[in-house]
């Protein structure tokens, strides 16, 4: 067991879909007839593609089945392995993205109920985050309220980039519903495709891709701070998944530069923006994008002017580090006290439930 | 610091505004319905003539989307960058504690006190009937 995080709070592991026919028997009698009398499987996310390195680590992959789906693996690998206290499945699997609202639908409400059966109630360290169709937020206001009853769910889960901007009016029914339950917001990376992923047209590569992910968080930070969403819904808690870290510092002062010019346009930001964020919006560790200097990585971390931000990650069993090497070297021993342990706890008030 | 005759005070009406120099500092001068105040033309973010800017009003919110304006013609924004002060008190709108650009006391006086003295009248000339504005500087 790593010493370093015993007893961490890991903020985002991300368990496998098998596939369709795993969540069939979590399906009505029509999705189940639908799915296999269309043949339609393969719901995997774009981003993730089964063979990608980044998709799962060499020494983590499976002899057989998709990186992820083996419970067992999952446990001595994820949990044991860096001595976790919690860790918060985010399953991505394409409920979340399906055009069809109703077969999106179908595939989170089947995602959720078979988490809640094959392994939250397998490991009591095994925390989740209700997976909702985001293309219709009535569906997904449905799906959380299904939910929000059973505490070992502690967050709902989006992709990063959407239909919309998620600071647009459309989205206000989710947002009320997270704050109405407590439940804080992940957004996770990853697309649902409607748009090119760049503000240019398509990239031809992954790497583009996945690099580019960071401008997706920078957009939806901005529409929900400029629209105001953190006023209208000021108990509203964000945490973006996956989003890497090191960009944040950046973007914090570009905010606020701008804002001090033209603010008049947004005057319900009253304050400044990264003022705003600190308070909303928390980061996973993994990736934190920082050269391997500790100096750097202290910097970075002094840089982002909260000690509350930084939510301990392995991303398991996606390959961000090897070994059990998850916390950049020279992050700051005190920081990452809180970031493994106090951070999580405030941003997921559900944990407090079961800490005495 | 010495006061210093910048404009007689008919020259000024109400909503308008004077650049002057004073002892070598660019100096804007604004009516307020009457009230007068100065400032220096200098913006403490990178040097921009401030006071060249549009005057406005306070842009608040009410909430998302509902704007309110109050206070019209008592803020000048910033030409270059936009930043927001306030023209009575040299406070920036974003950080008031900590940007903001010098204010010089302003007074008016009557022609037949500014002719005893000790007041400065270097590009003024100063008429008994007249009242007139004075800066500090």
């Amino acid at each position: 067991m790593n010493a370093i995080t015993a007893g961490a709070i890991d903020c985002d592991i991300h368990p496998g879909v098998p596939g369709i026919r795993t969540l069939l028997p979590y399906m009505n009698d029509h999705w189940q007839d639908a799915f296999v009398s269309r043949g339609a499987d393969d719901f995997d996310l774009a981003s993730y593609p089964t063979a990608a390195p980044i998709t799962c680590r060499d020494d983590w992959r499976p002899t057989q089945g998709k990186p992820g789906t083996d419970f067992t693996l999952l446990q001595s690998q994820a949990l044991d392995a860096f001595g976790t206290r919690f860790a918060i499945c985010n399953p991505l699997y394409g409920g979340a993205v399906a055009v069809s609202e109703s077969m999106g639908a179908a595939i989170c409400s089947a995602i959720n109920d078979w988490m809640r059966d094959q392994w939250l109630s397998r490991d009591p360290r095994l925390r989740a985050s209700i997976v909702v169709p985001a293309q219709a937020p009535h569906l997904a206001v449905e799906e959380i309220e299904r939910l929000a009853g059973d505490h070992r769910f502690v967050q709902i889960l989006l992709p990063a980039a959407a239909e919309l901007l998620y600071g647009k009016s459309y989205y206000w029914p989710i947002w009320q519903t997270a704050v109405k339950h407590g439940l804080p917001v992940g957004i996770h990376a990853g697309s649902m495709f409607r748009y090119a992923p760049t503000s240019n047209g398509w990239p031809s590569h992954y790497l583009h891709d996945y690099v580019s992910q960071s401008q997706v968080f920078e957009d939806q930070l901005l529409s929900l701070v400029t629209e105001g969403i953190f006023v209208r819904f000021p108990e509203l808690r964000i945490v973006l998944l996956e989003s890497g870290v090191t960009w944040l510092p950046g973007f914090l002062w570009r905010h606020r530069k701008t804002w001090r010019g033209v603010r008049a346009e947004v005057p319900w930001v009253d304050r400044p923006p990264p003022d705003i964020i600190r308070d909303h919006v928390r980061l996973t560790m993994q990736p934190f994008d920082a050269p391997p200097d500790p100096q750097v990585v202290a910097e970075m971390c002094d840089m982002i002017g909260s000690d509350d931000m930084l939510l301990f990650a392995t991303d398991y069993p996606h390959w961000q580090f090897d070994a059990t090497d998850a916390v950049p070297i020279g992050f700051p021993p005190d920081l990452l006290r809180k970031a493994m342990f106090d951070n999580p706890m405030s941003a997921y008030p559900r944990l407090k439930e079961t800490v005495a | 610091m010495g006061k210093h005759v910048v404009a007689a005070v008919s020259e000024l009406p109400p909503g308008s505004r004077r650049l002057v120099t004073v002892r070598g500092r660019p100096i804007a001068v604004f009516n307020l319905e009457g009230e007068f105040y100065a400032l220096i033309n200098r913006c403490p973010h990178q040097g921009a003539g401030l006071c060249e800017g549009d005057v406005t009003g306070l842009i608040t919110a009410d909430g998302p989307g509902r704007y309110r304006i109050s206070r019209k013609g008592e803020i000048i924004r910033c030409p270059w960058h936009g930043w927001e002060f306030d023209i009575r008190t040299g406070q920036s709108w974003c950080e008031p504690s900590r940007i903001r650009t010098r204010k010089y006391p302003v007074e008016v006086a009557n022609g037949a006190s500014l002719v005893k003295g000790p007041y400065l009248a270097e590009t003024v000339a100063v008429s008994v009937e007249q009242d007139y504005v004075v800066v500090e500087v």
